[in-house]
């Protein structure tokens, strides 16, 4: 078997039983990233000698008897964590050559555990976006493409696009993301891989660049839904460092995946029936649902009557919170300098924002001010946080009576690089089914479950009740076992 | 007689509010563990969140909050158990995250009040809007190179109260007698130093001006005034300025002016219509800052003796009110008071303090908190005086040894032999040889001349190196003229 085609799961297994060393695992994806990221781009900053030397130390570790519960297991990190002594950039010009001097919570809690970093992946500019498109460092190429146009190069989704891509082409076994709007779940589903955005509070914020503090939230993308529960297991946790970290237990998320879903009642929300929706991704839900009632699930219709009204809050509580955590790039202290000599400090910060931030950046900048501006505040802001309390408790409500809540995962697979990128609207509708979790601070995985009528990967999502990550696991891993999906991207390491 | 300005229109009332900044004493900044040590080197107590690096978070601190409670308490104030803070966002190069944490919307502190005492010993009670805490910013250099500005960010971060007062105030003496007082409560309570010069306490002062009976009319705000001298100054500047805008027929337009102390005059910084648009907002790094009661109550039950009360215990214990206030303005004074009277006559205690120390303390330029004589060693005199060891006259000379040399008194009694002598056989000796040297005084004291008694009691002190007890001198000069 080739090192790059073990889950994460199974090279744990195998580094375990002396099959094969991180050092082999290592070389043979840095081999990988080197064949494939010259056209993928999923790789920002490849971290080869580093990563190298962490897996000889990992090795002799082993020999030792020590070994983490990710001893030895190659990752790739989000672009948007910082990296003690690594190039962090969140995917704009503006962070230009900022090296960190420090780790952020989550990569720390990774390499507490004896993993190894690969280096760094690419993102949608400070992680705005849905495409990957919006990077300061070019576009990501989702390793997938359909059947009968395989020459249209397709979007990987974002924010999280180099994590999807890099994980789905076997360049990583898995890979760190986040997810704000549905920055894991819609790339993962776009990829044909796992995902989960945990509970708001689950993983410390600590060292993550802000996009939207109060629904930022970091996690894992993998090949297994179990590989995912791995990697959370690692990356969660309380942080005194994060005052929005949440002092409650991490348990084994691994073990709950085999739990099963009988007895489970299953929440299937009428409002995310959309007109027009793809045939297809309609059948899917239903196929899924038909999955779990074979399981010995209960499946329930719900209402979340708020729904429609998730993405316009949405896009104006996270470009709110952007604006401002998004002032500090201003040519004073770290990153870009754009001045001229004699100018004065508006010109540094006009000239330094405008070369440094990209348009979709820029945009939801002015959008952000604008919605928190004298006049404006009570309208827009104000108006969407009450809006979003209504949101929650639809999900509260609809919680009493449900264990779980399944919907697709996206309106859509995955896209042409030249589409939608002319109206931002069209976008951000994206979004549409991810966005609710993020408003309600609520779990949301999401699992590949068929493929569309050109070969594309189709995800479900569950979403779960605050800290209860662990039904949402059983439940995903049930989905995952009766799609059987074993589909391969064209683009994957040993393929090309 | 209320305090009014006169001009060519007649007389003008004044209204003065106050905001101030007072930093918080506290060890660590409001939201990282950096340093606050006054006159640091530049940049040398700044933490990664205080530079505003990317992915840095707040963490609240938690004396900072119970400083700002005990303020609240010590203000009579209400204290909120739920609290929130906001961000207040502009753009300046010695604000690194690009906004400011402030308490906006919901203050930790609701209304309280403070007592004043004006020169002619009235009592005014002038309202507190609220207390909230909040960041400072950094520090812009703008005068270290001819075509850059430097930046010192040891201030970033540092937690501030900002104690805002209600338009109560109707003159620069009630202005300064308020920042006085507020500055007094505040080092009682030990939750700011009230160190004015060292930017540890700051007065944004809001004027305004108008004719008896009338509503308020347009205020300015002056920004950053740091003495209470300067903002006496500053009001009655900015109140004459205003005066001459209405009567000239103008208007005065709101906005933000700064205090000229060398010319004495407020000059405008910025107008209404430049005023920044903030766009506060709940920070959604920071979870509300809820306390509880039982909390509130431990803090309480810990407060040091405020002023006030001290004051009120202080004229119990038989003192003029006088000395009670002027023992209570700086804590270390009451403190060095209370060592003194520990255990003796409070009134003499007081004399010795505010006469003889005080005395000491201007002549050598000296402080309270650098006192010529220890307390111990005034208290150890005080007892000389009180057991008759000393006289009056011999006291006075061991204070005067005690400054010079740094010895107790019992020290300097003991070695330069200063023992009053009650030895009434060695006095009457005394008196005796005196009266003989003199007698043709004691002649003419005889004949009705009694004002020559004083000279034999002062030629018997003199003859006894001021060691003769007064009253024993007096009774045996009486005895011996007969």
């Amino acid at each position: 078997m080739h090192p790059t085609d073990f889950t994460l799961r199974g090279a744990i297994e195998a580094l375990n039983e002396g099959l094969v060393t991180s050092v082999e695992l290592t070389e043979a994806h840095l081999r990988a990233i080197e064949a494939l990221n010259p056209r993928i781009n999923a790789f920002t900053t490849v971290t080869g000698e580093q990563a190298l030397a962490q897996a000889r130390a990992s090795d002799a570790r082993r020999k030792e008897g020590i070994a983490g519960p990710l001893e030895g297991v190659p990752l790739a990190i989000k672009d948007l964590f910082c990296t003690a002594g690594v190039r962090t950039t969140a995917g704009s010009r503006i962070l230009g050559n900022f090296i960190p001097p420090y780790e952020s919570t989550v990569s720390a809690n990774l390499l507490r555990d004896g993993a190894v970093f690969l280096g760094k992946v690419n993102m949608d500019e400070f992680a705005m976006g849905s495409s990957n498109t919006t990077s300061a460092f070019g576009p990501v190429e989702n390793p997938w493409s359909r059947a009968n146009d395989p020459d249209t190069r397709l979007v990987p989704g974002g924010s999280s696009g180099g994590s999807a891509a890099a994980v789905a082409a076997r360049l990583a076994l898995g890979a760190t993301a986040t997810d704000t709007g549905g920055s894991i779940r819609q790339p993962a589903a776009f990829c044909g891989i796992a995902g989960i955005k945990p509970t708001y509070g689950r993983c410390s914020r600590y060292g993550i660049v802000a996009f939207a503090s109060s629904l930022d939230q970091a996690g894992p993308v993998a090949r297994t839904v179990e590989d995912c529960a791995i990697l959370l297991r690692s990356m969660a946790g309380f942080d005194p460092k994060d005052s929005t970290s949440a002092d409650v237990p991490v348990p084994d998320f691994a073990a709950a995946c085999a739990r099963g879903v009988k007895g489970l009642r299953i929440g299937v929300p009428q409002e995310y029936r959309l007109d027009g929706m793809a045939p297809e991704i309609e059948a899917l839900w239903q196929q899924g649902l038909d999955w779990l009632r074979a399981e010995g699930a209960e499946t329930v219709e719900i209402s979340l009557p708020h729904t429609k009204y998730a993405l316009p809050t949405y896009y104006i509580v996270a470009p709110a919170e952007a604006s401002s955590n998004l002032a500090r790039y201003d040519g004073v202290r770290f990153g870009l300098r754009v001045a001229e000599k004699g100018s004065d400090l508006k010109d540094l910060y006009e000239r330094t924002r405008a070369a440094g931030f990209g348009a979709e950046v820029r945009r939801r900048i002015m959008i952000g001010t604008y919605v928190l501006s004298a006049g404006y505040y009570d309208a827009y802001y104000l108006k969407a946080q009450k809006v979003r309390t209504l949101i929650k408790r639809d999900f509260d409500a609809a919680f009493a009576g449900v264990d779980a809540i399944v919907t697709p995962a996206t309106p859509s697979a995955a896209f042409g690089m030249d589409e939608k990128q002319d109206d931002p609207v069209t976008m951000y509708l994206n979004d549409v089914f991810t966005v609710p979790a993020n408003l309600a601070g609520l779990p949301g995985l999401a699992v590949p479950a068929g493929l569309d009528g050109q070969g594309l990967p189709l995800g479900l999502q569950v979403i779960g009740r605050a800290f209860d990550e662990e039904t949402v696991f059983a439940v995903g891993t049930a989905i995952e076992k009766a799609a059987g999906f074993d589909a391969l991207p064209r683009l994957r390491a040993g393929a090309v | 007689m209320s305090y009014t300005l006169e001009g060519r229109t007649g007389p003008w009332e004044i209204v003065v509010g106050l905001e101030v900044h007072a930093q918080v004493t506290s060890l660590a900044k409001l939201f990282s563990g950096a340093a606050t040590e006054f006159g640091a080197a530049p940049n040398s107590q700044v933490s990664l969140v205080d530079a505003g690096f990317p992915g840095m978070l707040p963490v609240i601190n938690r004396e900072c909050v119970a400083q700002a409670v005990r303020t609240g308490l010590g203000l009579k104030a209400q204290v909120n158990l739920w609290s929130r803070f906001d961000r207040k966002n502009y753009f300046y190069a010695d604000l690194p995250q690009g906004y400011q944490i402030s308490q906006y919307a919901h203050p930790i502190i609701g209304t309280g009040a403070i007592e004043i005492e004006l020169g002619d010993g009235t009592v005014k009670t002038i309202g507190i809007t609220r207390l909230h805490l909040e960041q400072d910013a950094g520090k812009s250099l703008h005068d270290q190179h001819p075509t850059k500005s430097f930046i010192d960010l040891n201030r970033s971060g540092v937690a501030l109260m900002e104690i805002v007062s209600e338009p109560d105030m109707r003159s620069p003496e009630e202005a300064g007698a308020y920042l006085s007082k507020l500055r007094q409560i505040l080092r009682y309570l030990g939750t700011c130093d009230g160190n004015m010069d060292e930017g540890s306490m700051r007065a944004d002062v809001n004027v305004s001006v108008r004719k008896a009976g009338e509503g308020y009319r347009t205020r300015c705000e002056v920004k950053n005034v740091n003495s209470i001298r300067f903002v006496m100054q500053a009001v009655e500047a900015e109140a004459r300025r205003q005066i001459e805008v209405w009567e000239e027929g103008g208007t005065v337009e709101q906005e933000t002016r700064l205090f000229d102390t060398g010319r004495g005059v407020t000059r405008s910084m910025r107008s209404k219509e430049d005023a920044h648009d903030y766009r506060y907002f709940p920070d959604p790094d920071l979870p509300p800052l809820v306390i509880e009661q039982s909390w509130v109550e431990r803090l309480k039950a810990s407060l040091p003796e405020l002023p006030d009360e001290r004051r009120a215990r202080y004229v119990a214990m038989g003192l003029t009110p006088y000395d009670a206030h002027v023992l209570t303005l700086e804590k270390e004074t009451a403190a060095y008071f209370e060592t003194v009277a520990k255990g003796r006559d409070a009134k003499v205690a007081a004399n010795w303090v505010t006469g003889d120390l005080f005395a000491a303390i201007n002549r050598l330029k000296t402080s309270i908190a650098e006192p010529p004589v220890p307390a111990e060693h005034l208290g150890q005199l005080l007892d000389l005086l009180a057991d008759k060891t000393l006289s009056g006259t011999l006291a006075k000379a061991v204070f005067e040894a005690m400054i010079e040399t740094g010895k107790s008194p019992g020290a300097i009694v003991q070695e330069r032999g200063l023992r009053q002598v009650t030895d009434t056989g060695a006095i009457d000796r005394m008196v005796a040889q005196v009266l003989e040297a003199n007698a043709d005084k004691v002649a003419e004291y005889k004949s009705g001349k009694e004002k020559l008694f004083g000279f034999f009691v002062g030629q018997v002190m003199k003859a006894m190196q001021g060691k003769g007890n007064p009253a024993l001198v007096n009774e045996a000069v009486k005895r011996a003229l007969g």
